[in-house]
C-alpha cells in the first residue's frame, strides 16, 4: 500500500525582525552576525497566535486543499516544543477547531526540532496499518532563545501540517523513512525553565551533522541512490549555513537545496522548520520529482524521508494564500521593542 | 468559572457555527434555539450551519484604551464583518495595520487567542478576522531570497 501526503498546509506569522536589528540592541556587528549566521531576518509570532493557532490554520489549509470528510481524521499529533500548556494537550484544541472530534486519537510530541516529522512516521504507521484513513502530524513552534543570546537570532515561528493518507490521491508517496538517535546533551531545556540552553560549538560537528550526515547517508544506502537521483533534498536548518554544508556532505549542490530553505528569510522555526522546508517545494514540485527529507531534533535523532511526488500534484490546488513564498512575502518589519512586548519579554508592573 | 462557559460554546467560538430556521432560512450567529420570525414553528427545526468563508467590513473602530488582556495590542481593531446571506458578526481585525483597514475590506476568519485566565488559567482560543495575504515588505532587501 502506498502512503503519503495526500494535503498540506502552512502558516508563517506576519511580522520579521531582521537579525541587524537585534544585533543593534545587544551590541554586536549586524552584518557579520546576519553573514555569520545566514540568516537576515526572523518570523516573530504576535501576542495573539501560538503553536495551537498556527496548527490550526494549517490543517484548515490542508483540508481546504483536498477533498477528505473532518470526521475521517483518524489521529492529530502536534509536534512542539513550545506548546503552550505544559499540561493539556494542543492536539485536542486542534482537533476540535477543526472538526475533527471526537472519533480519533490525538497526543503531542516533542523532540527539540525533530518532533513534526516524528508525528509523520507515526501518522504512516497508522495508515499503513489501515487504523485510521488519514492523520494529521503538524509541526509547529513559537521558539524562544534568551535575550542575546546567539539562538535570539533565529529562534522563530511557524507551521506545517501534512495529512497522510492512502490511495490514489495522494500528491507525495513517502517510499521510505528511517532515523538515527542517540542520546546527544546538545540543547535542552529544564522544566520551568523559560529559556532552552546549548552546548554552544557542541551542537554542530557531533550533534547536528553527525544526525543529519549520517541519517541521509543510511537513507540513500537502503534506496540504492545517491545525490544525483533527487530533484531536491530539504535538511534541518537551524540557520543559513548548517543545511548547506550538510546537504554538500551528502553530495548535493547549493541549488538542489535552496527551494526548501527558509531560514535565511523567516529564522529557525524549530519543528515547522523541515515541514516548511518540505511545503515549499511541494509548492513548486512537479509528478516524479524525487525528495530526500532529512530532520533533526536535539537530544538527538533525525528521521530520513524518501518522497516521490505523483501525477495527482497537477491538479492540486497551489496558489495566492496557500503559497509558502506568499505567506514570506507577507509580512511587516518591527523593532526590538515590539519584539520584546509580542514575545512577553517585558517585565510587567500592576500584577493582575 | 469561565473556561466551562466557554467550553460550552466551542462550535460558535472555534468554528463560527451558525443556525438557520428550517422553516424560513433565516441565519443566526450566535446561533438562536428559536427563529425570531418563525417562533414555535422553528423549535426543534434550527440547523447548525457553517458561516461563509469571507466576509466584508461592514464598519469598524479603532481601539485606542484596550480591554485588559489586550494591552499589548492597541491600537487594534474592531469591527462589524458582514457575511453573505446578511449575517453580521463583531470581531477583532488582525494581520493588518489600523490604517490599512477599509469599509467593503474582504476578510476572514482566523483562529487565535482571545483571552486567558491569567497566567495559570485557561487559555481561550476563538475566530479573529484577517485580510487575505499581500505582499508587505517594508525593506525589499530583506525579503528577497538572496
Amino acid at each position: 500500500m502506498d502512503v503519503g501526503i495526500l494535503s498540506y498546509g502552512i502558516w508563517i506569522p506576519r511580522h520579521r525582525i531582521a537579525t541587524e536589528e537585534i544585533a543593534r540592541v545587544w551590541g554586536k556587528d549586524g552584518a557579520s552576525m546576519a553573514a555569520g549566521l545566514g540568516v537576515k531576518s526572523k518570523s516573530v509570532p504576535t501576542v495573539d497566535e501560538d503553536v495551537v493557532t498556527m496548527s490550526v490554520e494549517a490543517a484548515e489549509m490542508a483540508l481546504r486543499r483536498c477533498h477528505f470528510d473532518r470526521a475521517d481524521v483518524g489521529a492529530i499529533y502536534v509536534g512542539s516544543e513550545s506548546h503552550p500548556y505544559a499540561v493539556k494537550p494542543s492536539a485536542t484544541i486542534v482537533a476540535e477547531a477543526i472538526g475533527a472530534t471526537p472519533d480519533l486519537t490525538a497526543a503531542d510530541f516533542e523532540f527539540a526540532c525533530k518532533a513534526g516529522t516524528a508525528a509523520i512516521q507515526t501518522c504512516m504507521g497508522l495508515v499503513k496499518a489501515e487504523m485510521i484513513k488519514g492523520g494529521f502530524a503538524i509541526g509547529s513552534d513559537t521558539s524562544q532563545g534568551a535575550p542575546g543570546d546567539a539562538l535570539e537570532y533565529s529562534a522563530s515561528a511557524g507551521a506545517a501540517a501534512f495529512l497522510i493518507s492512502s490511495g490514489p490521491d495522494i500528491i507525495a508517496r513517502i517510499d521510505h523513512t528511517l532515523s538515527f538517535t542517540t542520546d546527544t546533551p546538545d540543547f535542552w531545556r529544564r522544566e520551568g525553565q523559560r529559556y532552552p540552553s546549548h552546548g554552544g560549538r557542541f551542537t554542530g560537528v557531533p550533534a547536528y551533522f553527525k544526525h543529519v550526515v549520517t541519517c541521509g547517508e543510511k537513507m540513500m544506502e537502503a534506496q540504492g541512490t545517491s545525490a544525483e537521483d533527487y530533484d531536491q533534498v530539504v535538511v534541518h536548518q537551524p540557520n543559513g549555513k548548517f543545511p548547506l554544508k550538510a546537504a554538500k556532505s551528502l553530495g548535493f549542490p547549493r541549488e538542489q537545496v535552496e527551494t526548501g530553505l527558509l531560514t535565511p528569510r523567516i529564522g529557525n522555526t524549530y519543528s515547522g522548520a523541515v515541514p516548511l522546508g518540505l511545503a515549499a517545494i511541494l509548492d513548486k514540485a512537479g509528478p516524479g520529482d524525487r525528495v530526500l527529507v532529512v530532520s533533526y531534533g536535539s537530544g538527538a535523532g533525525s528521521d530520513a524521508f524518501d518522497i516521490t511526488v505523483t501525477d495527482a500534484i497537477a491538479d492540486y490546488h497551489r496558489e495566492g494564500d496557500d503559497l509558502v513564498e506568499t505567506r514570506i512575502a507577507f509580512n511587516k518589519f518591527i523593532d526590538y521593542a515590539t519584539y520584546a512586548k509580542y514575545r512577553g519579554k517585558i517585565l510587567m508592573g500592576g500584577g493582575e | 468559572m469561565a473556561g466551562v462557559r466557554f467550553w460550552r460554546e466551542f462550535d460558535t467560538r472555534y468554528r463560527m457555527l451558525a443556525t438557520r430556521c428550517s422553516q424560513c432560512g433565516l441565519v443566526y450567529f450566535p446561533p438562536r434555539t428559536v427563529c425570531r420570525k418563525c417562533r414555535r414553528r422553528s423549535v426543534g427545526k434550527m440547523e447548525k450551519v457553517p458561516l461563509p468563508p469571507q466576509g466584508t467590513v461592514l464598519s469598524y473602530t479603532v481601539v485606542h484604551q484596550g480591554l485588559k488582556g489586550f494591552d499589548a495590542q492597541v491600537p487594534y481593531v474592531m469591527a462589524i464583518i458582514e457575511f453573505e446571506g446578511g449575517v453580521t458578526v463583531l470581531g477583532q481585525v488582525v494581520d493588518c495595520d489600523p490604517e490599512d483597514v477599509a469599509i467593503g475590506m474582504e476578510v476572514k476568519p482566523v483562529f487565535r487567542r482571545v483571552r486567558e485566565e491569567g497566567e495559570a488559567g485557561v487559555i481561550h482560543y476563538g475566530y479573529k478576522f484577517a485580510p487575505p495575504c499581500f505582499p508587505v515588505c517594508v525593506d525589499e532587501s530583506l525579503a528577497s531570497p538572496e
